[in-house]
């Protein structure tokens, strides 16, 4: 049912195919739903941008683990490690006298990436379950170097710091959160495009396939290893931008960011959403914060409710929409859409 | 007489004690139709493999059109021109015909890292893609996922990443391995419709692939060569006769 064409002939059938990929980069009109909600939550809902600011940061960081995760395969529960890092990069520069947002943004983002491209070139040599346990190890012993000196990261009180106006024009608002929601979302805009741009070129094209077989990749003369470095520095470079936003948009900085239960929480919210579909990282982040807030509103915010309601939506998910809500969102509107015709 | 496109100097690959490869001098020319047979657990895949750079050697050089590839790693090779077709698939079975044949041109044109542009923009690419799905006749099944597909068709995408590659020497592990006799022509025809100019080694049990393509034969013998000749002069050894072809026709 599906391989018949509507020209029926053989060589229409490859025109078909091939015109449909050479379209795969162009832009739906649903893809703008996130942006308007997301300006629609900044005036309807002004006592939320809080939450709202650190949904948009959250998925900015889930985004950047969806490149690596979902797209090129490689699984880690230690996404915190870049996340933690351009968090204090940005934070130690503004207390060292470079406070410029947009200037700790960048430098955020080359550490993150030095700090990829140095953990990357030895964990990604080994695979699974081993790559795992390596990626949660060296966020676990940043965690443990940013505790034991204390001098310079503050520990666990952490350290407080401002940032200059954005641009010189605007000041980072950690009151009514105005600046800082648009600050945010700018900035996720520009992450979302640069990743969404990556993915539909022909290097995201490439990561697929290392995803999919990386023997077949290295027997057509991938060279697996390298590809995967390079990835894992530009997922890192972003996912240090998101670090570097959670402190800004706060003024305060503590080992948190280094915390291994974030980088769970990440890859749980990733799941939960759809990997490999740029807009499960959206959708997955707001279903898990949104369920956060709302079992601690019913439940109390005693921890362990949270964790059980948390744990109930990811067994339920992992048994029955293995491709994330997304994924059952897009087998839904199939139907909907075989059904009509 | 030419320099042959490939060739191995006194090969040897042992895994511990266990000797695989034995001191093979082998020699592929160029534009040849050449076949390599012999018993299971001759070392007829693992000599693929060194051949390929999947495995080290422990002794011994592999040449490639007069330059020592020994020490070259396995993605390299492929850009000097060896391409393989792997005994069990090995493809993106998750992704579409076109798919896993773009992702070989893109990378055989230096396109892969491209981190801008989008892919689906890239002409030259698609263009190729489209001349591959027509070389194996693959075009009614251009958009279909690979697990859709079946097993005779994929053997077929395993023939067309390995041309997408543009090699000079393609290495066919058992091409028409696993699949059923009904549809065993269409990997034939391919087989026979390749390429002159590329120098083609196969690998295949089934004696009558081996006798209707090859117009040289290699047998191999616990990892050693037993005997090489034309298709008449093997089928006439006798050694050969007592140690492999009569064991098939008892089989």
């Amino acid at each position: 049912m599906t391989t018949e064409t509507p020209t029926g002939s053989v060589s229409g059938a490859a025109t078909d195919a091939i015109r449909a990929m050479a379209s795969r980069h162009r832009i739906h009109w649903a893809e703008a739903i996130p942006w308007i909600v997301a300006i629609a939550v900044f005036f309807m809902l002004p006592g939320y941008r809080l939450l709202a600011t650190q949904i948009l940061i959250l998925i900015l960081f889930a985004l950047s683990l969806d490149l690596i995760v979902g797209y090129t395969g490689i699984v880690s529960l230690g996404h915190t490690a870049f996340f933690g890092t351009g968090a204090y990069v940005t934070a130690l520069l503004a207390t060292n006298g470079v406070p410029d947002p947009i200037f700790g943004l960048a430098a955020a983002a080359v550490a993150a990436a030095v700090l990829a491209f140095l953990s990357g070139w030895v964990l990604l040599r080994t695979h699974g379950l081993t790559l795992l346990v390596l990626t949660m190890a060296v966020t676990v012993m940043l965690h443990e170097l940013a505790n034991d000196f204390d001098e310079i990261t503050g520990g666990f009180d952490g350290i407080n710091f401002t940032n200059s106006k954005i641009f010189g024009l605007v000041k980072l608002d950690q009151l009514w959160y105005t600046s800082s929601y648009l600050y945010a979302l700018g900035c996720l805009f520009v992450g979302f495009v640069v990743i969404r741009t990556i993915i539909n070129a022909p290097y995201g094209r490439m990561l697929i396939g290392i995803r999919e077989n990386s023997t077949r990749m290295a027997a057509i003369g991938t060279p697996v290893h390298l590809r995967q470095v390079t990835a894992y520095m530009i997922s890192g470079a972003i996912a240090g931008v998101a670090g570097a936003l959670w402190v800004q948009v706060q003024g305060n900085v503590t080992t948190a960011v280094y915390s291994f239960q974030m980088s769970g929480d990440l890859l749980i919210m990733l799941i939960l959403g759809g990997t490999g579909r740029l807009y499960g990282a959206f959708l997955g982040v707001v279903v898990f914060k949104i369920l956060e807030s709302t079992t601690e509103l019913v439940l109390g915010t005693d921890h362990p409710y949270w964790q059980f309601a948390i744990g109930i939506v990811l067994i339920l998910t992992v048994l029955f929409a293995r491709r994330g809500l997304l994924g059952l969102f897009e087998d839904f509107t199939a139907r909907l859409r075989g059904g009509s015709r | 007489m030419s320099m042959p496109a490939l060739e191995t100097r006194d090969l040897n690959k042992f895994f511990g004690a266990l000797e695989v490869t034995r001191s093979v001098d082998f020699s592929l020319a160029q534009g040849a139709r050449h076949a390599i047979i012999g018993p299971n657990g001759a070392g007829k895949t693992t000599l693929i493999n060194l051949l390929t750079g999947a495995l080290r050697p422990s002794s011994g050089r592999i040449v490639l059109a007069g330059r020592d590839i020994t020490a070259m790693p396995a993605h390299r090779r492929v850009k000097q021109g060896i391409a393989r077709t792997f005994q069990i698939n090995t493809l993106f079975m998750g992704l579409t015909v076109i798919d896993n044949l773009y992702l070989a041109v893109s990378e055989r044109m230096g396109f892969a890292t491209r981190l801008f542009r989008p892919a689906g923009r890239n002409r030259a690419v698609l263009d190729e893609v489209e001349r591959l799905l027509a070389v194996v006749k693959l075009e009614a099944d251009a958009g279909t996922i690979l697990n859709q597909l079946p097993y005779g068709r994929q053997r077929l995408v395993e023939i067309a990443i390995a041309l997408a590659l543009d090699p000079k020497v393609l290495l066919l592990d058992e091409p028409a391995a696993g699949v059923p006799s009904t549809e065993s022509h269409i990997i034939l025809d391919a087989v026979d419709s390749l390429p002159k100019d590329i120098a083609v080694l196969i690998i295949e049990h089934d004696m009558d692939v081996v006798f209707r393509f090859a117009e040289r034969i290699t047998v191999l013998v616990r990892g050693a060569i037993l005997a090489e000749g034309t298709p008449e002069e093997i089928a006439a050894n006798e050694e050969v006769q007592a140690t492999y072809l009569g064991e098939a026709g008892h089989g």
